[in-house]
């Protein structure tokens, strides 16, 4: 303990001052002891007072983080006519949805690098178009056989077809049955994207009305149709394809896009609706097609941002939010990282469930349950990404010269047990050894995104744990990052002489550097319990959280993860809905 | 492991170098797949050497299916909602095919080759269908469609000229019979069949006979009108003679998104061919619960007063009255100088609209008009000729 006497003798002198920062005016207490040799250290400082410079202006609404369903949400609200700020924490815009430059000349999609799901109906709503964005529909996919061979789906339906013969002529029939039922179920889901669930707890009007909604659309299949939705609903992938098609090399084409961003497996119930999920998008009426953004993905949150800015709209990066204020139960606004606090009638967050319950939000001012079901909440992260700076064309021998195949997704799993098997890799805490991996090279269309006659090559991969076995270093980011290239370079022989610069990221940088919990690419698992009026937890599907005029617009919220703009639109309706203005938000186009 | 040749968009048939040859005007499309010829030169030539005197087209991409195995006759039957016991080998019947719901799948006909031995015959991809039906029951199914080179030779001197041309045995050729003969000593299966309601004959063959079989048709062309014809041409006579067209008229069943989108086939018109005295055929079930009520739409044969075609026409039950329904598919039948029609209406009560009225709209030079047309429903094929059936057949 310090008497005041060993204080006096140790402290050479004491200051008291204050000085302005860049928040405020700061009064402080500081203790220096002189040395034996006539240094001087401080040993003692202490901030008194801190008067934080408040932002006097009230906004209408905040939006924490620009990601492209924040953007969205802002955009909607600012279209309405409200005076509104989104606050994002890095230092570029977007979230899961961003173009940069981490190589001189190459510009990645860094997170999420295909557009379909994406809502023409926003779209259109926000002039996305004369905003700048251009989506450029993608052609057909590619399996490539362990034995040589590959599997093309060729974008052109006769060519397609054939080749599907080419491996089953069953299959090749089979497809028309699948292609028919998949459409089914896509109908229906599409309907919904664009809604506001039902409470199916609730007696209001609204929530009853929207209720029959549901069931009127469930009432326009058929009996069997029901039965099959069901089961649709809860089957695995693999089981689900097997009932359509049989050669290996199909079933492990078309399961891929089942598993991607889950934490499950082919044979997992339950993945089936994941692959609607990634099929239910479209291009220019093309359901089911994928597209590259011009300029990467980050085109799509830029084109946002400027209409929304455009409508008077006010972006701030680096603004880190470190907690929801509220008084009385009403949000009131934000207080960020440097202590700045902003204020504003409405506080939306675009953060994952799990961030903005237990990070942004103080314990005191969420009921126990809902605090539990945030803890709860399924989020776990599987997926990685490489984005790979290419000196040239990567050859693939495989393929016949000239072929369109290198212009789609490129995947190198040929069998649903393979799929299987990288799976149980994720779930001993490993990275699949033997990954599934949706490979593009969207310069091969795209010249705003590398130097001519250069590429850049897009990996996104299944699965990568959260934790691996004694943790995440550098090395084994590194390591895990080899495993993938070592996979393409196998079917790929000129690849790896190709590689200037590859930018790896497992669940750790993904959660670190775009802020998704565990790395989860969806803000929460596709899953029946966590989907519709479940998402992100019962009795908070409408966008409203906990406290007055506070609310989530993230891919956490229905209708969940993707880039969709779905979620941000949907909140911003509700928002405008109870502030009794006009709904800016667009219906669904409808597909009758 | 043989690849896939990508810059191959349509496939040629076995024919191909003769169509290609003879096609002036490069009208082509796919079918099932196979670069088809829609016109070869002049659509009124095609279409009256089907009517008057002899017309050849390349039958290859009808999808073929050979079924064979001591279960094949019991899966066909099962398979078909027709009555197909009287079946034997060397004749051919006109089928249709259900799913469990009732609503049909594809038409097509089925060639009793041998014993045990059937090739069906579809407009549509089936083998999906046909293996999962097959479950469990000792029966063989391939697609030919490929393996076979096909030909339909049609039109009132077709006789004449395939006598001409070396083949033997048609005079006694009655309609759905088979005759296994050969030319130049090749094998060719001749049947008596069609889709042009007039006299007519299929030949199949193996696809290394293709082209000679071809030849030795065109080299009687310096004494009969000869002509290749492309499916526009065939698509006026096949409606003249009342046949429906899978996809076209209706909506398949596999391939039906939307509920109430298919069709049975009482909604098609088509009751004739169900047979409820057989023990069991898929759809069976759904369609005796149909059967019991009242039918609610039907396709209909129309033909539309006027001579403005009633192209994607909606038509109502008077004039300015209230929608019931819409033409599916539609032409101008030379040999009759009328609009021919399919059209699919709702039946009230089961009972056929008294009135049906198209609002047709055309185009003069890029003016559009509007105008209406009574029509009036035909139950029989609206155009047939006793040539059709006779044997042995006219010599013309
Ligand atoms: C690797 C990867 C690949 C993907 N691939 C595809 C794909 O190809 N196609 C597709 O459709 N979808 C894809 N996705 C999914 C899709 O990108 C996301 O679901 C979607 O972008 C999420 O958008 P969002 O606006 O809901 O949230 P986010 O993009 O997560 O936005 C949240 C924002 O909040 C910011 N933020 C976080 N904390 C704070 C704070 N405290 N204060 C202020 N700001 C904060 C973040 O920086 C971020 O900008 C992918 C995702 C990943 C990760």
């Amino acid at each position: 303990m310090f008497t005041p006497e060993i204080l006096a003798s140790a402290l050479s002198f004491i200051s008291q001052g204050t000085r302005k920062t860049k928040y405020g005016v700061q009064a402080r207490a500081r203790a220096y002891r002189r040395t034996g040799n006539g240094t001087v250290t401080m040993i003692y400082s202490r901030v008194l007072r801190e008067t934080h410079r408040v932002n006097m202006k009230k906004y209408d609404a905040i939006v924490i983080g620009a990601g492209h369903n924040g953007l969205t949400n802002a955009a909607f609200l600012a279209k309405a006519g409200l005076d509104v700020l989104v606050l994002e924490k890095n230092e570029y815009i977007g979230g899961a949805t961003a173009s940069r430059e981490l190589h001189e000349g190459w510009m990645y999609s860094n997170c999420s690098y295909v557009c379909s799901l994406f809502r023409p109906e926003i779209y259109q709503a926000l002039d996305l178009g004369e905003h700048g964005l251009e989506v450029v529909p993608l052609q057909g996919s590619t399996t490539f056989k362990q034995d040589g061979d590959y599997f093309g789906s060729y974008h052109q339906p006769a060519v397609r077809r054939r080749e599907i013969a080419r491996h089953s002529k069953r299959d090749a029939d089979a497809s028309i049955r699948f292609d028919a039922d998949l459409m089914k179920w896509c109908r229906l889901v599409r309907g919904f994207l664009l809604r506001t669930p039902p409470d199916p707890a609730s007696l209001k009007i609204r929530d009853a009305m929207e209720f029959a909604y549901l069931l009127k659309s469930f009432y326009r299949l058929t009996e069997s149709q029901i039965y099959e939705f069901i089961r649709f609903f809860t089957m695995s992938i693999a089981e689900y394809l097997e009932e359509y098609f049989e050669s290996d090399a199909i079933l492990a084409h078309f399961s891929g896009g089942s598993i991607i961003g889950t934490g499950l497996g082919v044979y997992s119930p339950g993945t089936a609706y994941v692959l609607l999920h990634h099929a239910m998008g479209d291009v220019d009426g093309n359901i089911g097609s994928w597209g590259f953004a011009r300029g990467g993905m980050g085109s799509v949150s830029k084109a946002i941002a400027s209409s929304f800015q455009s409508m008077g709209g006010e972006i701030r990066t680096q603004a880190d939010v470190q907690q929801i204020l509220v008084k009385g139960r009403q949000a009131t606004g934000v207080v960020l990282d440097s202590g700045e606090e902003v204020y504003a009638g409405v506080v939306v967050s675009n953060l994952d469930a799990k961030r903005t319950f237990l990070n942004i939000m103080a314990r005191k001012d969420l009921p126990d349950e809902l605090y539990r079901r945030a803890s709860n909440f399924k989020i776990r992260g599987s997926s990685g990404k490489l984005n790979i700076a290419l000196d040239g064309m990567p050859q693939f021998p495989a393929l016949p010269i000239g072929s369109p195949l290198t212009l789609g997704h490129m995947h190198f799993t040929d069998t649903l047990e393979r799929l299987e098997r990288a799976y149980d890799d994720w779930k001993d805490d490993c990275w699949s050894r033997d990954p599934y991996v949706d490979t593009l090279i969207p310069t091969q269309y795209d010249p705003t995104m590398s130097p001519a006659g250069k590429h850049m090559m897009s990996v996104f991969v299944q699965y990568c744990p959260v934790e691996v076995e004694g943790g995440w270093t550098d090395a084994k980011r590194d390591a895990f990052g080899e495993t993938v290239i070592n996979q393409i370079a196998s079917y790929s022989p000129n690849f790896k002489d190709l590689i200037l610069h590859a930018e790896v990221r497992t669940p750790r940088e993904i959660e670190a550097e775009v802020g998704l919990t565990e790395g989860n690419i969806f803000q929460g698992e596709l899953t029946l319990d966590q989907l519709m009026f479940n998402r992100p937890f019962p009795g908070y599907a409408q966008y409203r959280g906990p406290v007055k005029n506070m609310y989530m617009c993230g891919s956490s919220t229905h209708p969940g993860g993707g880039v969709m703009g779905a979620p941000g639109a949907n909140a911003a309706r509700e928002i405008l809905l109870d502030m009794g203005r006009e709904n800016t938000t667009p219906e669904d186009f409808g597909d009758d | 492991m043989s690849k896939h040749d990508f810059k191959q968009v349509l496939e040629p048939t076995p024919f191909h170098a003769r169509v290609d040859e003879q096609c002036m005007v490069k009208n082509w499309t796919s079918w099932n797949g196979y670069q088809t010829a829609r016109v070869y030169d002049t659509l009124a030539a095609e279409y009256f050497a089907i009517r008057s005197s002899c017309s050849v087209m390349d039958l290859t991409p009808m999808e073929k299916y050979r079924i064979t195995g001591p279960d094949a006759f019991t899966f066909l039957s099962r398979l078909v909602v027709r009555d197909i016991s009287k079946l034997q080998a060397g004749r051919v019947t006109y089928v249709l095919w259900c799913n469990d719901e009732g609503k049909v799948l594809d038409d097509g006909t089925i060639f009793q080759l041998a014993e045990n031995d059937y090739r069906l015959c579809s407009q549509h991809h089936q083998l999906d269908w046909l293996l999962l039906s097959s479950l469990g029951m000792d029966v063989d199914i391939s697609q030919e469609t490929h393996e076979v080179a096909a030909l339909a030779v049609q039109g009132p001197t077709s006789y004449s000229v395939l006598t001409e041309a070396g083949f033997s045995g048609l005079s006694q050729l009655k309609p759905f019979r088979i005759l296994q003969t050969n030319l130049h000593g090749f094998e060719v299966m001749i049947s008596r069949t069609g889709y042009t309601g007039d006299l007519g004959y299929e030949l199949w063959t193996d696809p290394a006979n293709a082209l000679e079989m071809w030849d030795a048709i065109f080299a009687v062309q310096h004494l009969y009108n000869i002509r290749p014809i492309g499916l526009d041409a065939l698509e006026i006579v096949r409606i003249e003679a009342g046949f429906i067209m899978p996809g076209d008229d209706f909506n398949t069943a596999e391939t039906t998104v939307r509920a109430d989108h298919d069709r049975s086939p009482f909604e098609l018109g088509m009751g004739w061919v169900v047979n409820f005295d057989k023990p069991y055929f898929t759809g069976k079930r759904a369609l005796i619960a149909e059967h019991s009520l009242p039918v609610k739409r039907r396709l209909v044969k129309m033909s539309v007063t006027g001579n403005k075609p009633p192209a994607d026409s909606f038509l109502f039950d008077g004039k300015n009255g209230k929608r019931i329904g819409t033409i599916n598919s539609q032409v101008w039948s030379p040999i009759l100088k009328a609009n021919l029609a399919m059209a699919d209406i709702e039946y009230r009560n089961g009972m056929k609209p008294p009135e049906i009225w198209a609002e047709i709209y055309y185009q003069k030079e890029l003016e559009w008009r509007a105008t209406w047309a009574e029509c009036r429903i035909v139950e029989k094929p609206f155009w047939s000729h006793p040539r059709r059936s006779a044997t042995p057949p006219g010599q013309y």
